[in-house]
């Protein structure tokens, strides 16, 4: 009896192997400290005329580029070390403006030829690269509350508009809207206003017609949140993309969470406080008929004016009505005005609010215009032991000016205390306004040596472990040994070839899986072998014994795999961040070790044993 | 050949008892301990701020405690990690600040101090995070072993899937026990450990049973005793060898992988360890304790009664 694969056997086992030899090859070239330039805004080109200006910045302060490749509007400078990398950062960040974002990056030092093919390097996690990682929740019960006062406020001008007197017109404290009639017959004409303008809430009736409490259909809530998160994801990018971030990853999880990645990102301080904030510009009316002071002191202000305050605490008392908001902002920079010297952001404004503003100020020339500025940020308080989320709304008054002219679609505000607020506001006003507050739940930041740190240890630890084992497999089982060092050194190439060919990323965690599938992955064979060895005692043939040993074997490790699969599984399913990294490579290890353990394993036992008719004692 | 265990005939069952008692005290004593002792939660479960930090030359760490007193951070804990120039710096969750920014100020104090400070990693985990963790990983936990007893009761017999769920918790329970005896930090690594040695335990026990059920087709005599005391011989070389190699592994992650995997190795150590320990005892002695019968492990045939009295 002999033990012979059929040709097409051998040419599977060579395709896959020689396949995943090519996907894990450009593993072989590292990573190079980049630098990326790329337009900040659609209407900037990046050319070959910002090329030569970079160029010739960087060869004025003695930085020179290994590499500098211009593609599809974006510029990546290669350098030999980190330092060169950052000190070409600070330097193009400082000479390009903001135009255009400059971000720190890992280029693989794939060659060309390779990427051409799709061929890539497996994706190291931010716990090997460094950089920060973020999980933020949305405050979903704010997104209710300020629909509910939206409609307070619509409410309000219906009933006005059609004459209509409450005595309470609120949003309370347990939800809805509440509004309370002064006088019962309104209610037929306050129902056929919500039916017609507000036919989305749902009416209840109490206190014999004289309160309606109004609120919100389950699905519309469930709508609103959906949105706020959709907007809060989307203007999160807007933030992170001019915080300058290669690769950054902003993704929901769960219905009210959102996880931010931002790769090489050192200084999170800052990062948190652009992400984090909220800040919006109200353009309201001075009211000068009433004595701001006066309000201030006695605390009553009057009926449609609202009392703000400045910086230098001066009380204003403003319209109720505002002119705009910072939705209408399309665009915003920050500068000097060139008359005052002083530190200035020039908006730019939609078109309805651009004709809207023209109209209102066209109307009040001569009166002064206030502009201002909210800034909400969420503190996590403790209250009676349980922890409680609170938002925090700063409203300052920032200019107060008088119209000149009638003011339209491009102006300009002042009365900001620096240029770097003046920078801070025109970024947070560009990048749009949050939907709901947002508080940062959980932080992973990890430097780039500690990340450097990981790699090398976490390589080490696997290159030790690997050698190990295929020194005591050679030593233990002789040549089958041998043989299956080779089927080992094969499933390692797998397990590579398939995490860069699914990109899954690759973590600490993640090494460690890999280390002890090394482990385990030898197991297979070592089932294979004992039973061979067993099968020789009981006096039977070589190639017998090959023969039985591998089917009697199968099913062993088909069970045990497939028990330890879904261990794997169940880790993958629960898993956060470095959990799943861990649960991957794992599941790829386990899938793998069974190819390489069965198949090339068989296939090099057969090659090398099979054939031969006179085989009286095997090498194990 | 070469030979590490030779044809042995070791009658494991004889101590069967014996070890299912031991194996029983230590379950009760680790249960004990996690309820009495309680474990040293990591940051992933208790929430707070973490803050490892770079220095040029080795530090003193009072100094640091001291720089960090003087800033405000009173209950902030500092220890060396790794080598003497780096340094975690551990504080307890607070309520009454948004705590996401503690970093920072904390990194401000330290560079104060020392401009040359490096900020090598940063954790924060918010409470409600925590609390979570704690429930999700219990879950996993529990899926795992429902999936892995549901694949063997399919593939083998309900005994045998019990006498394997027996062991692999027994294994869980047991590394969980010396985390707590050594007040030894638990964190996500440590969850991500244990269920990996869950799966690595489930692998060694299923060898063991496919060997059990293998032998009562082929072996027509001898008693339920005799079957499993031969199967267990019968895997005993390769038994050890598979935990051989996973330790050598293991090892060189546990000394080479760096002061961040140290406990996550640690925590594979025991439990390969443990597994291999209970692959041979619980799972076999296990199964014949919940009243394996040799009518059990035959495939019924057909118009035959089938004996299902425990």
């Amino acid at each position: 009896m002999l033990n012979q694969y059929a040709w097409w056997k051998y040419l599977i086992i060579g395709l896959v192997l020689v396949t995943g030899l090519i996907y894990a090859l450009p593993n072989l070239f590292g990573e190079d400290p980049a630098v990326q330039i790329s337009p900040a805004r659609a209407t900037v080109t990046l050319d070959q005329a910002v090329y030569s200006r970079v160029m010739d910045r960087l060869s004025r302060a003695e930085i020179a580029p290994d590499t500098a490749v211009l593609e599809n509007q974006q510029l990546l400078l290669r350098f030999a070390d980190t330092d060169l990398q950052l000190r070409a950062a600070d330097t193009l960040r400082a000479y390009l403006g903001r135009d255009y974002t400059v971000a720190l990056n890992l280029a693989p030092a794939t060659p060309t030829i390779m990427q051409r093919l799709g061929l890539a390097p497996m994706y190291l996690g931010l716990d090997l690269r460094g950089g920060v990682h973020f999980l933020m929740e949305v405050d979903m019960a704010a997104v209710v509350r300020q629909s509910e006062e939206a409609y307070v406020e619509t409410l309000r001008g219906l009933l006005r508009d059609a004459r209509i007197r409450t005595t309470v017109l609120e949003r309370p404290d347990s939800g809805g809207v509440r509004v309370g009639l002064r006088d019962a017959g309104d209610l037929d004409a306050v129902r056929g206003l919500i039916d017609r303008h507000l036919s989305e809430l749902e009416v209840d009736i109490g206190n014999q017609g004289q309160t309606l409490l109004l609120n919100m259909r389950d699905e519309d809530i469930a709508e609103r949140r959906r949105f706020a998160l959709q907007q809060n994801i989307t203007t999160l990018r807007n933030r992170v993309n001019e915080l300058g971030v290669a690769e950054p990853i902003i993704q929901q999880q769960g219905s009210d969470r959102i996880v931010v990645q931002l790769p090489g990102v050192q200084d999170t301080t800052r990062a948190k406080e652009i992400l984090g904030a909220t800040a919006t510009l109200e353009f309201r009316l001075v009211d000068e008929d009433n004595d701001p002071f006066q309000a201030a002191q006695t605390g009553r202000t009057p009926l449609n004016s609202l009392l703000f305050f400045n910086r230098e605490g001066q009380p204003w008392l403003l319209q109720r009505q505002i002119i705009i908001t910072g939705d209408s902002i399309t665009d915003a920079s920050s500068g000097i005005d060139s008359q005052s010297g002083q530190p200035a952001v020039f908006i730019t404004l939609d078109g309805t609010g651009s004709r809207r503003f023209e109209d209102v100020t066209g109307a009040n020339i001569g009166r002064l215009l206030a502009v201002v500025f909210i800034e909400t940020q969420t503190e996590i308080r403790e209250v009676d032991g349980e922890m409680v989320r609170e938002s925090f709304t700063t409203e300052e008054v920032i200019n107060v000016a008088t119209i000149r002219d009638r003011l339209s679609r491009r102006f300009m505000i002042t009365g900001l205390g620096s240029s770097q607020e003046a920078r801070d506001l025109a970024l947070l006003l560009r990048a749009g306004a949050l939907a709901a507050p947002i508080t940062i739940i959980e932080e992973r930041t990890v430097g780039p040596s500690a990340g450097q740190d990981n790699i090398n240890q976490g390589f080490q630890a696997a290159l030790i472990a690997f050698a190990l084992v295929i020194i005591f497999m050679g030593l233990y089982y002789r040549m089958f040994g041998l043989v299956s060092d080779v089927a080992l050194i094969g499933n390692m190439v797998l397990i590579i070839a398939a995490l860069s060919m699914l990109q899954a990323t690759l973590t600490l965690p993640g090494i460690a899986g890999i280390i002890l599938t090394i482990g385990m992955a030898v197991d297979a064979n070592v089932l294979i072998f004992e039973r061979i060895r067993e099968e020789l005692k009981f006096g039977n043939s070589p190639q017998a014994a090959i023969n039985t040993g591998f089917s009697k074997a199968f099913s062993t490790i088909l069970d045990a795999n497939v028990t330890t699969l879904i261990a794997a599984i169940v880790l993958f399913g629960f898993g956060t961040g470095p959990i799943k990294g861990f649960a991957v490579t794992l599941s790829i290890g386990i899938v793998t070790s069974m190819f390489s353990a069965l198949m090339v394993t068989r296939g090099l036992v057969n090659l090398s044993y099979g054939g031969r008719r006179r085989l009286q004692t095997l090498p194990i | 050949m070469r030979e590490l265990i030779r044809d042995t005939r070791i009658d494991f069952m004889r101590h069967g008892r014996v070890a299912l008692i031991i194996s029983g005290t230590l379950v009760l004593l680790a249960i004990a301990l996690f309820v009495v002792r309680g474990m040293s939660w990591g940051l992933d479960f208790t929430g707070g701020t973490m803050v490892e930090v770079g220095y040029p030359e080795s530090v003193a760490i009072p100094e640091v405690r001291a720089t960090l007193a003087a800033a405000g951070f009173d209950d902030a804990q500092a220890q060396h990690f790794g080598t003497s120039r780096e340094v975690l710096i551990r504080i307890p969750p607070r309520g009454e600040l948004d705590s996401a920014d503690l970093s920072g100020q904390v990194l401000a104090a330290l560079r104060g101090d020392n401009p040359d400070v490096e900020m090598r990693r940063v954790e924060f985990v918010g409470p409600q995070v925590g609390q979570e963790l704690v429930e999700q990983g219990g879950l996993a936990m529990l899926y795992a072993l429902i999936g892995i007893m549901i694949y063997v009761t399919l593939r083998f017999e309900w005994r045998l899937a019990l006498g394997t769920i027996m062991a692999l918790s027994h294994d869980a329970l047991i590394v969980i026990g010396l985390f707590s005896l050594f007040q030894i930090e638990f964190d996500l690594s440590v969850l991500a450990a244990i269920l990996a040695v869950i799966g690595y335990s489930v692998n060694d026990s299923v060898v063991v049973l496919d060997r059990i059920r293998e032998n009562f087709r082929r072996m027509r005599k001898g008693t339920i005793l005799d079957i499993v005391n031969a199967s267990v011989n019968q895997t005993l070389s390769r038994t050890v060898v598979t935990s051989g190699t996973t330790l050598l592994a293991v090892l060189a992650l546990l000394l080479l992988g760096g002061p961040v995997m140290n406990n996550f190795a640690l925590a594979l150590m025991i439990g390969v360890l443990v597994g291999t320990y209970s692959s041979i005892y619980v799972a076999g002695a296990g199964a014949v304790w919940l009243g394996l019968k040799r009518e059990d492990m035959i495939p019924p045939k057909p118009k035959q009664e089938v004996d299902d009295t425990p």
